[in-house]
């Protein structure tokens, strides 16, 4: 925007962008510094906001009473595990439909959008049974592939778009200069496809790391993962606040963090291209 | 272009993807499309062949699905209200010069990232909840009685947690489509004496267009199947039984799975219509 505008307007509009985005951000901070307070202060009337002795000591119970590194490690194991996976059955798929589109690429790409756009709650008892009678229900394995075959659609497309964008004179350069299919994806292809990948790795970790339906209905100790773990301080864990807002800026912080990078492609994954 | 070699090549390529796909939405669709025509109550050990469209006609004409339509409308269409109309407005605010633009966006746009459980979680404990929080001990400063946000609104507390959620999406979207449109039309405008309202109405608006049906249609796709937030907060009791919510009790709480199935096969009909345009849009912009 180069347009100028008058010193005073400006002032106003910055307060008030300040002011909108604060309250918006403020139940983030609010369990952010509760989870630095006792049980005691958290509660305390009139609320305490900055003024109190930090301690971190809620931290420490929340790790000790609940085994919370392995609910870490499950929803780790699976957010990457799943991205990984997906990424080795989409990454070939996407390069073929950018690069040797044929006449039917369209209409797979479209297809494989609406497979997302199935209800979950649709499947919901199958998925159940079949885990059940192969015995991996409550299984890290079991929500790995459910994880990718969920996030599949939309890594694919992300990959598709950027790979779209890779020039393909390039391409023919290197297959003019003998290069076979690969060479060129190797030396050609995939260096020039590492932000784009970067980026889908980035989205997808992120919306494996948040996904609550599968979550929470398919497992219940072994496989549980961060999101479960948050469920079980429903009641009446969730009145010890303290705890609670420990526990949950454990969980969101890592996401937190990976999402402000990935602001940018967030909108790309998420819109399937419609807006760029 | 593309030689013989490289296309069968593509295919292969192509192929495991395309086929887990599809064994994903098949397999388990047939057995909830199996399932809907059986007396299947696997608590009883019914397991009775053909019923019909017998749970079809329970499952639409039972009181419960009406409600959870109903539900349903009022929770996506309160939703979608809230992010939408907030979203142009945040989008139109950031956009404008202000200072600290990419701090501003940076707060707005971090509820999206937050956990759904946790969300749902600190709304419900830290803010609504009547005696301790935020929400109570706020109508108390200004001498109100404080509401019991989950009993007494529930449907509303739950819109407005997820619309919290989801702000930042509309916003984000939005905000990308109005970076996109060139300064110089609204210059022009301007010249021309057009005022900040009817430039608003007939040029930023318009070249908004499609993006805010993007997000109205792919918000909706993910509203419908809200889970975690009614899931640890009302439980799907006091009215905010939505029809995700429903069919997961039926098939998963009550095991009366010829009922859910009936139920899913619904749902997963109902968000096809929504789908179907979705896919009209991005299908015309992948022409280009």
């Amino acid at each position: 925007m180069a347009r100028a505008m008058p010193t005073q307007r400006r002032v106003a509009y910055t307060a008030l962008a300040w002011i909108i985005a604060l309250l918006i951000f403020f139940p983030i901070l609010w369990t952010i510094l509760t989870s630095f307070k006792t049980e005691a202060v958290a509660i305390a009337d009139p609320p305490v906001f900055l003024n109190f002795e930090w301690t971190l000591e809620n931290y420490r119970i929340v790790q000790e009473r609940s085994d919370y590194m392995r609910y870490l490690w499950n929803s780790i194991a699976i957010a990457l595990g799943s991205t990984a996976l997906g990424l080795i059955i989409a990454v070939p798929a996407a390069w073929s439909m950018a690069f040797v589109p044929g006449k039917r690429t369209k209409d797979i790409l479209l297809w494989m959008l609406s497979t997302k756009m199935l209800p979950a709650v649709g499947v919901l008892y199958p998925i159940r049974l079949i885990l059940i009678e192969l015995g991996l229900l409550d299984t890290k394995f079991a929500l790995i592939f459910i994880l990718t075959l969920i996030n599949l659609p939309i890594i694919v497309w992300m990959l598709y778009t950027y790979f779209r964008e890779i020039p393909g004179e390039i391409l023919e350069a290197a297959r003019m200069d003998g290069a076979g299919l690969r060479a060129e994806i190797l030396y050609v292809l995939t260096p020039m496809a590492i932000p784009g990948i970067a980026s889908t790795v980035l989205l997808n970790i992120i919306l494996a790391w948040n996904e609550a339906f599968w979550t929470l209905t398919l497992t219940t100790v072994n496989a549980a993962p961060l999101t479960a773990f948050i469920a079980s301080y429903s009641s009446p864990e969730g009145l010890f606040y303290a705890k609670l807002s420990a526990a949950s800026t454990m969980a969101i912080a890592p996401i937190l963090i990976m999402g402000w990078f990935s602001q940018k492609q967030l909108v790309r994954g998420l819109t399937f291209g419609a807006v760029k | 272009m593309a030689t013989q070699h490289s296309r069968s090549a593509a295919r292969i390529m192509m192929a495991p993807a395309v086929f887990l796909l599809l064994v994903w939405m098949l397999v388990p669709l047939c057995m909830t499309l199996w399932f809907s025509l059986l007396d299947y109550r696997p608590m009883r050990g019914t397991f009775d062949c053909c019923e019909g469209f017998a749970n079809y006609v329970r499952f639409a004409t039972s009181s419960a699905f009406q409600d959870a339509i109903l539900t349903t409308l009022i929770m996506v269409g309160g939703i979608l209200l809230i992010t939408v109309i907030g979203g142009i407005f945040l989008a139109l605010l950031l956009d404008q010069p202000i200072w600290g633009q990419g701090v501003v966006r940076i707060l707005v746009i971090a509820p999206f990232f937050v956990m759904p459980t946790v969300a749902a979680l600190v709304w419900k404990n830290m803010f609504m909840n009547p005696v301790n929080g935020l929400l109570a001990h706020l109508w108390e400063f200004f001498g109100a009685a404080p509401v019991s946000w989950l009993t007494e609104a529930p449907l509303f507390s739950i819109i407005v947690i997820v619309a919290w959620m989801w702000l930042p999406f509309a916003t984000l979207i939005l905000l990308t489509a109005i970076q996109s449109l060139d300064s110089e039309q609204l210059e022009a405008a301007e010249m021309d004496g057009a005022g900040p309202l009817s430039r608003f109405g007939y040029i930023i608006l318009p070249h908004m267009a499609r993006a805010i049906t993007v997000v109205i249609l792919i918000q909706t796709i993910f509203l419908l199947s809200i889970f975690a937030e009614i899931f640890v907060t009302t439980g799907g009791g006091f009215g905010t039984r939505t029809l995700t919510y429903l069919v997961y009790q039926r098939v998963i709480e009550s095991q009366n799975v010829g009922l859910g199935s009936a139920g899913g096969i619904l749902a997963v009909i109902l968000a096809n219509f929504i789908a179907i345009f979705l896919m009209r849009i991005v299908g015309k912009n992948l022409d280009k």
